[in-house]
């Protein structure tokens, strides 16, 4: 079966290679890599912004980009993957279209993060949390402290943050997503 | 200004004077507000004579552990023919805290002229500024105003025509709480997992890239150029209590409450003014219960400590918690504080790196006690077994992550256990909570 859980259902495997990868360190991503080594007295200190451009050009960073990261960082696939899966913020598999990630965390606790989450899943068709929605459009999941306290319920709409959301709030955001 | 409140008249802004003004954020609006004037005075100044300012103002770290800044500075040595760097902890993640990103999103040449003006003080030609990375706008805008310093020559290999070499880069993160901690943003920025490393070292020996390094939070650094242009005494007299606290400061509010928001006061403000003036009180129809007033690292209040605190480093210790990060949590007495606890245990489960094993486990373990508890399945012995794992939990590992989780629960037992005795006996949580959960 294809990319990633379809909602409701959490048996089916994620994958983690992508079959048909072409290199990401070409043309334009290729020279901004090499200003980035400019700024840092090791290649490694490049690996957390090499996987940002990874993400962005292709949405997830897969075993095969890690590889492609190690060689051109004179580091270990493993030691990549390593780093890789400390941080919450790189998708290892491929997620929906839209990432939506909504804090949880006490302060927006108390102001109804609970609710918005609850709606969040039932509007986008999600189901369940980590769940991408079978039309491949949404994945929901819950971040720790987005770090926008005053503004709860914030959640992060790929890069997008979009403040203030509540369970009545949700339809009218979702249905702005082109 | 003030966002996303006007300012109120008893506030005093400062670093938010241009909070909502999106002037401020380009290059010539901030040099039309007088940005940039207090690095070009630095920058033809000694750095001892510029360490020695900073450290007569009184200013003192804003990140949480409000250690003195200028004697933070002192400590890096010039002519020892390494490189130095200065590391801008941008990561702010401790829960209820949300003020550096409000400095950043709205002047983020303020950062842009303190991270210089430091750079010089300790020696350093390269500052990162270190930003979480799901501070999206945060990052937009320093990267737009770090661009926009490089043409207009402020930074760069001739910082304001000067000779002198200033390059500042932003770093984004990619999420994780404890990257906050000052050892594991260097490791972090370094390119490794974001493990806290042990102490000593110490980053002015051996910090980013083994070299010596002095970090700072932005706040503290976004303070540094008002000292410079207004002087030292006029930075220390604001000070309305302890004389070791001095300055203004900002404090992020959200909760239950009427108005969230950032709100910067002077040292010694009345923590009661505070809530019930500036911040408008609890919602309509509710009344306070208790206050985690420095981000959720630090001791909950019970209204009665918090309405006694005059807000400075030394007040909120007086009333029995910290300024810590100024992340001012309310709970209202809708709230059921052992599943509060219990989320913020589980907060600190999930972002621990694992590497010490009391953290490790004992995150791991008082959450899911908590949870118990608050599910009505917990015993009178619980509350000792949460009280010897948070000794077990403190001063025993590499950085206070562990401490941190340890700090919320044994000041909630001993200031709320009628509460955790109530959800023991009763076989259930008595506000209804749990349902929710």
């Amino acid at each position: 079966m294809g990319g990633t859980r379809p909602g409701g259902d959490s048996s089916h495997s994620v994958h983690t290679s992508d079959e048909h990868y072409e290199p990401v360190f070409v043309g334009e991503a290729g020279r901004e890599l090499e200003e980035l080594l400019t700024r840092y007295p090791t290649k490694m200190a490049a690996l957390l912004p090499a996987l940002w451009i990874v993400q962005g050009a292709r949405g997830w960073v897969s075993e095969e980009a890690m590889t492609e990261v190690a060689e051109r960082l004179s580091l270990t696939p493993a030691y990549v993957k390593g780093v890789v899966t400390f941080y919450t913020m790189y998708h290892q598999h491929p997620v929906g279209k839209y990432f939506i990630q909504v804090c949880t965390t006490s302060p927006c606790g108390v102001c109804g993060a609970e609710d918005t989450v609850r709606a969040l899943l039932e509007k986008t068709g999600c189901g369940e949390l980590g769940a991408t929605s079978e039309d491949g459009r949404f994945t929901v999941v819950e971040a720790e402290c987005l770090g926008a306290c005053g503004f709860a319920t914030p959640i992060m709409i790929n890069e997008e943050f979009v403040e203030s959301v509540n369970k009545d709030n949700v339809p009218d955001i979702l249905s702005r997503l082109p | 200004m003030g966002f996303p409140h006007k300012s109120h008249p008893r506030e005093t802004p400062i670093l938010s004077r241009y909070f909502g003004d999106a002037e401020a954020r380009t290059l010539d609006g901030w040099k039309k507000r007088g940005g940039y004037r207090a690095l070009e005075k630095a920058l033809a100044m000694a750095p001892a004579e510029l360490i020695n300012e900073v450290k007569e103002s009184g200013l003192r770290g804003r990140g949480g552990a409000g250690f003195p800044t200028g004697m933070k500075w002192s400590f890096m040595k010039h002519g020892d023919g390494k490189p130095h760097y200065l590391c801008v902890n941008a990561d702010e993640s401790e829960p209820g805290t949300f003020k550096d990103r409000e400095i950043m999103r709205w002047t983020p040449h303020a950062l842009v002229e303190g991270a210089a003006i430091a750079a010089y003080a300790i020696g350093a030609e390269t500052a990162y500024i270190y930003i979480r990375g799901e501070f999206t706008e945060p990052l937009k805008m320093m990267n737009a105003a770090v661009r926009e310093a490089y043409a207009g020559g402020i930074i760069g290999k001739n910082a304001m025509g000067t000779g002198k070499r200033i390059d500042v880069h932003v770093h984004k993160g990619a999420g994780a709480y404890i990257c906050g901690e000052e050892t594991a943003l260097m490791n972090s920025l370094e390119g490794k997992r974001g493990n806290p490393r042990i102490k000593p070292p110490f980053p002015a020996v051996a910090g980013a890239f083994g070299m010596p390094t002095t970090i700072n939070n932005v706040e503290t650094l976004a303070a540094v150029p008002h000292i410079l242009n207004e002087g030292p005494a006029w930075y220390k007299a604001m000070s309305h209590s302890s004389p070791k606290s001095t300055g203004s400061k900002l404090f992020s509010v959200c909760g239950n409450i009427a108005r969230p928001g950032n709100y910067e006061v002077e040292m010694g403000f009345p923590f009661k003014d505070f809530l019930y003036d500036l911040c408008g009180g609890p919602p309509p129809g509710r009344r306070f219960k208790a206050v985690i007033p420095g981000g959720s690292s630090v001791p909950i209040q019970t209204m009665a400590e918090a309405e006694a605190t005059l807000m400075d480093y030394e007040g909120f210790v007086a009333q029995g918690s910290m300024l810590g990060s100024g992340g001012v949590i309310v709970f209202d007495d809708s709230q059921c504080m052992v599943k509060q606890i219990a989320r913020l245990a589980r907060f600190y489960a999930h972002e621990s790196c694992a590497q010490c094993t009391q953290c490790r486990e004992g995150t791991a373990w008082t959450t899911r006690i908590l949870e118990r508890i608050e599910h009505g399945q917990g015993t009178m012995e619980d509350l000792d077994t949460l009280l010897s794992l948070s000794k077990n939990m403190t001063g025993t590992t590499i950085c206070v992550l562990s401490d941190s989780c340890a700090t919320p629960i044994v000041s909630g037992i001993q200031k709320f256990r009628d509460e955790f005795e109530a959800h023991i006996k009763g076989k259930r949580c008595p506000m209804g909570a749990s349902a929710a959960a």
